[in-house]
């Protein structure tokens, strides 16, 4: 019996010793940055590959461009690597000067052969985001002489046709024209791969800060870069945190573990703002919601009832409540910002109008259609709401939830009725949005360009017409109004039911300043932050 | 052949007997694991071919041009015909090359290194902790089966056995963590620590005390606990009511009876007599309850922000990363094939009965 | 004690005239002994009282249990007298949709025993009983289902079969059986040496007929405690199910999803969360009292 009880009271006695171990260290050290974010989506740290959110942001901060924009007005183009350009006067080649004396985190120095080296590379590599500069006419087979160096420190850049400056400009603000260190990779080279296998997970750039380390799922390491030519970073170190569980974020947040939490829902933001330790941060992205209805069901097909579904979601309602401070009621197809975009909203929640429609399209009594959604907050929650507006005018939706990749592979194969997504520009011009929310070449099952107009089977022939005239037109103001007749015609008419554009916040501890939060996702930057 | 035979059975000696029981039971081993392990090739396949979700799209994104997706679509081989494709494939899995993966880029190998042992370190400690808590908790209830005190074990069991465990985990989180800091946070180690420790076996805890970093030691143990804990509740619930259950068995058998009327303590008659003759049944309870914790919890993984072999799986498959779900599926049934074997052993070995 | 009504003599009589006196009258002896147990009684209140919530769902309900109120003013309400149990993000009654839930509760729970009970017992005891290449071969099979992470398994089976509650009820069940086979396989083997088998088998009865009326009535204690041990677990799959993507499809009612969903909600409105999870815990207590009063009936060995 004695023996039992000193039994009990050591198992007891470790089991406090166990829980009591090392007190965690409070707060985060003072020169290091810790966010905590969901980072699954990383699968390569490669410009040439890069295109996924976290990876985007990473490059952001890591990598530089020919060229910026100003944040706070997108119009606004500046030199970064390059010092200044200048169009040739048919329009097809930009110039570029780049900026003499600059290094790379390496201590190699900048030249026009790595910005050569760079572009190619990313032509050559034929990754995910290669047609950003395809699309100038710049393929594997011209690529050597459409982009070359002509000395040292000049670079042309020529393309097909003479597009709108602005058009080529802005696509090459994107990560995917981030300047790589020609030497260090060619170091790495193997298998004339132009170190692809290398840099995929290592890095070779010259921003403000470098990536020292990426674990899968698990955290991602910048480090401030010593050789930046610009103003140092004051952090030393930036830490990206996977954390899938937003209670978790919040719980991090809350105890000081960590500086940002980014992937907070609307009542996380809530209760968290109440907390004088902590600020929330947020900015618009151009980041559209919208829902896709599939032009080869019968039903949706009919131009009633594609207008009829525009008037029976509730959009002030959801963006007030589940969406609260995450969007804004936007229904163009360019998102706020963008040049020529349409910023009036005519759709509202208006059943008996939906329903005078409905009977107009011969379905009086409504009909059945399925959703294909993502599971994932806060698309499940807008699903939801959105099945039981349509319910108020007899349209019964069936929600088919699935995996992310699932309803994708669904929605590329055509086989869905609606599909509820996403959409970010790739870049800042109005194009990028203009082209796969209007433009679909070819209608047939194996096209090669998916567009969301071909994915939903919307034959557009008019309007693709539209589309190509526009990134032609080099005058500004022309040119918005050419986009602004296609948002219309796409409004009136077309098979989007586009509902909200999405703000992204990120709730910070209140000793956080500086942080950056862009209109694009590879400006949320950590190049100025600091820590009192 | 004959001769050898012949020669065999000439010596009827107990140790050569031994040895060759105990080879043949190894052969018999390998045979099952070998046969188990191409069963989950097969399944593994089927799966891959039968989840409509285009492995091509992980790779390439949603926004590839229609030519780099044809491209990568050769590259992975899948336009290839389905029994080639099977066969390419085992014969990946039988070298042991499973690949790269495309979610994490590094061959599928590498992964398996560094989240498998972060595994075995929640549920081996989950385990041990579900054990030394379970089986005393079943015998005390079993003992007053009926009584006050047995409801509060089954209650207190049914609890950890009924409520999601990422609601309990997130309860606690905020409880031990948050507010009564009597643990660290999510994750494996605090920033500070990381890096501190070169992975050997890649069990963080093991890795520091091998290093002699007792500091990271005990940071890793503080990071581990709470979710070892959790599922040790998780495994004491399954446990616990095992025992009660095979021991209330053992307890109305008559050998009990007859040692009672022997005049043996309780205390011995539970603890010496019924306890062990349940010991065997309750080992594959225990064994069970360790593989099933080894395929890894991925809500507990999720809540705590564990780099485990569970959420790795399932997100492999939710990209239809194949490479990544074959090779964990594989090194997960292959530990969990060997501790049942092993148990299967042990059973044979133990219990007279089954001989 | 009153007067014995003729019914509980007949049913009580050490003398059945028919075999299915016999049988009535073990069965009586088994629910007498069932009622006995005060805490089985609780546990058989509960299932009961599932089954009649289940059935009379639409009378019990105060509102929809699928459409949601007005998003601005009945989001997320606490407990109240309107919405006794408070209101999810769509502004939808939660106690109403507990209610419907339980019809899918006990829909999943019926279903996952009846399919994979049987095919587990089968297999273990067949596998148990004859043992040699029947049971190398089948339990290589058991083992390659057991050694497949269960939930990647399920969600396998639900991605090529389609979301929705009765792909996931196959999923579970397919994934559900292979732990009573090996149960069921390691109780027979140790009751297949035993004396009586031995007696039974010398007085000329068949394998079947051994494995039917003694191997399987043995085993079934031991099986019934771990079924209604996974009763809770079931429920979770589907819940893990739904937490992954593919359970329930929405707005259905099912609690685990529903829990799943409010986890969002979990620290400030804890009810979303806490609802459905009481009713699961209450639902799983009730199955397990039962379940371990089923044990002492059902098992012969424990007959005191």
């Amino acid at each position: 019996m004695g023996l039992a009880i000193v039994r009990r009271g050591f198992g007891a006695a470790v089991f406090a010793a166990l829980l009591a171990a090392t007190p965690a260290l409070a707060a985060t050290p003072k020169d290091t940055l810790v966010q905590a974010w969901m980072i699954d989506d990383i699968i390569s740290l490669d410009p040439a590959e890069i295109f996924e959110i976290s990876t985007t942001e990473i490059a952001g901060n890591t990598y530089e461009r020919l060229i910026g924009y100003d944040l706070d007005d997108v119009s606004k183009i500046f030199g970064v690597v390059a010092e200044s350009w200048t169009v040739s006067e048919d329009g097809k080649t930009i110039t570029f000067k780049i900026r003499e004396g600059r290094k790379f985190a390496s201590g190699n120095p900048i030249t026009a052969a790595d910005v050569e080296f760079s572009l190619q590379r990313a032509v050559l590599l034929d990754k995910s985001p290669a047609f950003i500069i395809n699309q100038f006419g710049i393929t594997k087979d011209n690529v050597k002489d459409a982009i070359r160096a002509t000395g040292d420190y000049t670079l042309d850049f020529t393309m097909d046709r003479p597009y709108a400056p602005s058009f080529a400009l802005y696509a090459l603000t994107s990560s995917v024209a981030s300047v790589v260190d020609r030497k260090l990779v060619l170091e790495h080279e193997s298998n004339g791969d132009f170190g692809y296998e290398w840099l995929k997970t290592h890095y070779a750039g010259s921003g403000p800060f470098t990536i020292r380390d990426w674990r899968a799922n698990e955290v991602a390491v910048l480090e401030r870069n010593p050789n930046y030519s610009g103003t140092p970073a004051p952090l030393s170190r930036v830490i990206y945190r996977h954390i899938p569980e937003t209670a978790t974020q919040r719980i991090l947040l809350e105890k000081g573990d960590v500086d940002i939490a980014r992937n907070l829902g609307p009542e996380e933001i809530a209760a968290v703002s109440k907390n004088a330790d902590i600020k929330i941060q947020s900015a618009p992205k151009g980041t559209l919601y919208y829902l896709g209805l599939n032009q080869k069901n019968p039903n949706l097909a009919k131009p009633e009832v594609r207008e009829a579904l525009k008037y029976l979601v509730d959009y002030e309602a959801i963006a007030d409540t589940i969406m609260k401070n995450q969007a804004n009621v936007h229904q163009a197809f360019l998102p706020k910002g963008f040049l020529g975009a349409v910023n009036d909203n005519p759709y509202k929640l208006d059943i008996d109008k939906a329903k005078a429609l409905l009977a107009k399209a011969g379905l009086p009594d409504g009909f059945t259609v399925t959703m294909d959604v993502r599971s994932s907050q806060p698309i499940t929650g807008v699903a939801e709401a959105i099945q039981s507006t349509f319910a108020k005018a007899g349209v019964k939706l069936e929600i088919i939830p699935g995996d992310g990749k699932q309803t994708l592979t669904k929605y590329r194969a055509r086989t869905h009725d609606i599909y509820i997504g996403v959409w970010g520009p790739d870049y800042q011009d109005p194009h990028t949005n203009a082209q796969t929310f209007a433009s679909n070449p070819d209608n047939k099952d194996d096209a090669s360009s998916k567009t969301l107009a071909w994915r939903n089977a919307w034959e557009t022939p008019e309007l693709g017409k539209e589309v190509d005239a526009a990134i032609l037109e080099r005058d500004p103001a022309k040119r918005a109004a050419l986009y602004e007749a296609m948002q219309r015609e796409v409004m009136a008419d077309g098979p989007f039911v586009i509902m909200f554009q999405q703000t992204e916040n990120a709730a910070e501890r209140a000793n956080v300043k500086g942080f950056i939060m862009g209109p694009s996702f590879d400006n949320n930057l950590a190049t100025a932050t600091s820590k009192e | 052949m004959s001769l050898d035979q012949g020669a065999l059975a000439a010596r009827p000696e107990r140790r050569g007997a031994a040895a060759l029981a105990v080879l043949s039971g190894i052969a018999g081993f390998l045979l099952t694991l070998a046969i188990t392990l191409f069963g989950l090739v097969v399944v593994t396949f089927v799966i891959g071919r039968v989840v409509p979700i285009d492995p091509v799209l992980a790779v390439v994104g949603d926004r590839a041009s229609g030519d780099v997706y044809a491209r990568v679509r050769a590259e992975m081989g899948l336009d290839l015909p389905l029994i080639e494709q099977f066969r390419i494939y085992l014969v990946k899995a039988v070298t042991g090359d499973f690949g790269r993966s495309v979610l994490t880029t590094n061959p599928v190998i590498a992964d398996i290194r560094t989240y498998f042992p972060a595994t075995i370190e929640l549920a081996t400690l989950g385990t041990v902790i579900g054990t030394l808590i379970g089986i005393p908790l079943g015998v005390f209830a079993a003992v007053r089966s009926g009584s006050l005190a047995d409801q509060i074990v089954r209650i207190v069991g049914l609890v950890g056995y009924s409520v999601p465990i990422f609601w309990l985990g997130l309860m606690a989180l905020l409880l031990f963590y948050a507010r009564l800091d009597w643990v660290a946070g999510p994750g494996r180690l605090d920033i500070a620590y990381d890096y501190m420790v070169a992975p050997v076996t890649g069990m963080v805890t093991v890795d520091a005390l091998m290093q002699g970093q007792t500091e990271v030691f005990w940071n890793a143990v503080s990071h581990l606990v709470l979710p070892a804990c959790l599922l040790g509740y998780f495994s004491l619930a399954y446990i616990s009511r095992m025992t009660r259950a095979l021991l209330l068995n053992e307890l109305g058998q008559e050998y009990v009876i007859t040692a009672r009327v022997k005049g043996l303590s309780e205390t011995r008659v539970i603890w010496r007599h019924a306890l062990r003759n349940a010991a065997v049944p309750l080992l594959t309870v225990v064994v069970l309850s360790y593989a099933t914790l080894l395929e890894g919890s991925v809500l507990t993984e999720t809540v705590f922000a564990w780099p485990g072999i569970g959420s790795y799986i399932t997100n492999s498959l939710q990209n239809a990363d194949m490479n990544a779900v074959l090779g964990g599926t594989l090194v997960v049934g292959a530990a969990f094939v060997t501790l049942n074997l092993l148990s299967d052993l042990l059973y044979r070995l133990l219990d007279p009965r089954t001989r | 004690m009153a007067a014995a009504s003729p019914l509980r003599l007949w049913l009580t009589t050490s003398e059945p005239r028919s075999r299915m006196q016999a049988r009535l009258g073990g069965l009586y002896q088994g629910f007498r002994r069932l009622a006995r147990n005060p805490t089985a009684v609780v546990g058989l209140a509960v299932v009961v009282l599932l089954v009649l919530v289940a059935a009379f769902a639409p009378l019990l309900a105060t509102h929809s249990p699928t459409a949601g109120g007005d998003l601005r003013t009945e989001r997320l309400l606490p407990p109240g007298p309107v919405f006794w149990l408070g209101t999810d993000d769509q502004a939808r009654d939660i106690y109403s949709r507990i209610i419907y839930g339980s019809r899918l509760t006990l829909t999943v729970v019926v279903l996952v025993t009846v399919i994979a009970t049987p095919i587990g017992l089968a297999i273990g005891t067949i596998s148990g009983y004859f043992g040699g290449w029947i049971d190398r071969v089948l339990m290589r099979i058991t083992d390659i289902f057991l050694a497949f992470p269960r939930l990647v398994l399920a969600l396998a089976f639900v991605a090529a079969l389609g979301p929705g509650i009765e792909n996931a009820i196959i999923a579970i069940a397919i994934t559900a059986w292979p732990p009573y086979a090996r149960l069921a396989r390691a109780e027979t083997l140790t009751i297949r040496n035993s004396d009586f088998i031995h007696a039974v088998r010398l007085q000329g009865g068949s394998s079947t007929r051994i494995l039917l009326k003694h191997v399987v009535p043995l085993c079934l204690s031991s099986v019934t405690v771990r079924v209604t041990l996974d009763m809770a677990g079931i429920i979770l799959t589907a819940a893990g199910l739904g937490f992954l993507g593919l359970g329930a499809q929405p707005p259905t009612p099912e609690w685990g999803t529903m829990i799943a969903q409010g986890r969002r909600f979990l620290i400030d409105q804890w009810w979303v969360a806490a609802m459905p999870g009481i009713a699961i815990f209450v639902v799983s207590l009730g199955f397990n009292l039962l379940g371990d009063g089923l044990r002492d009936v059902l098992d012969p060995r424990s007959v005191r």
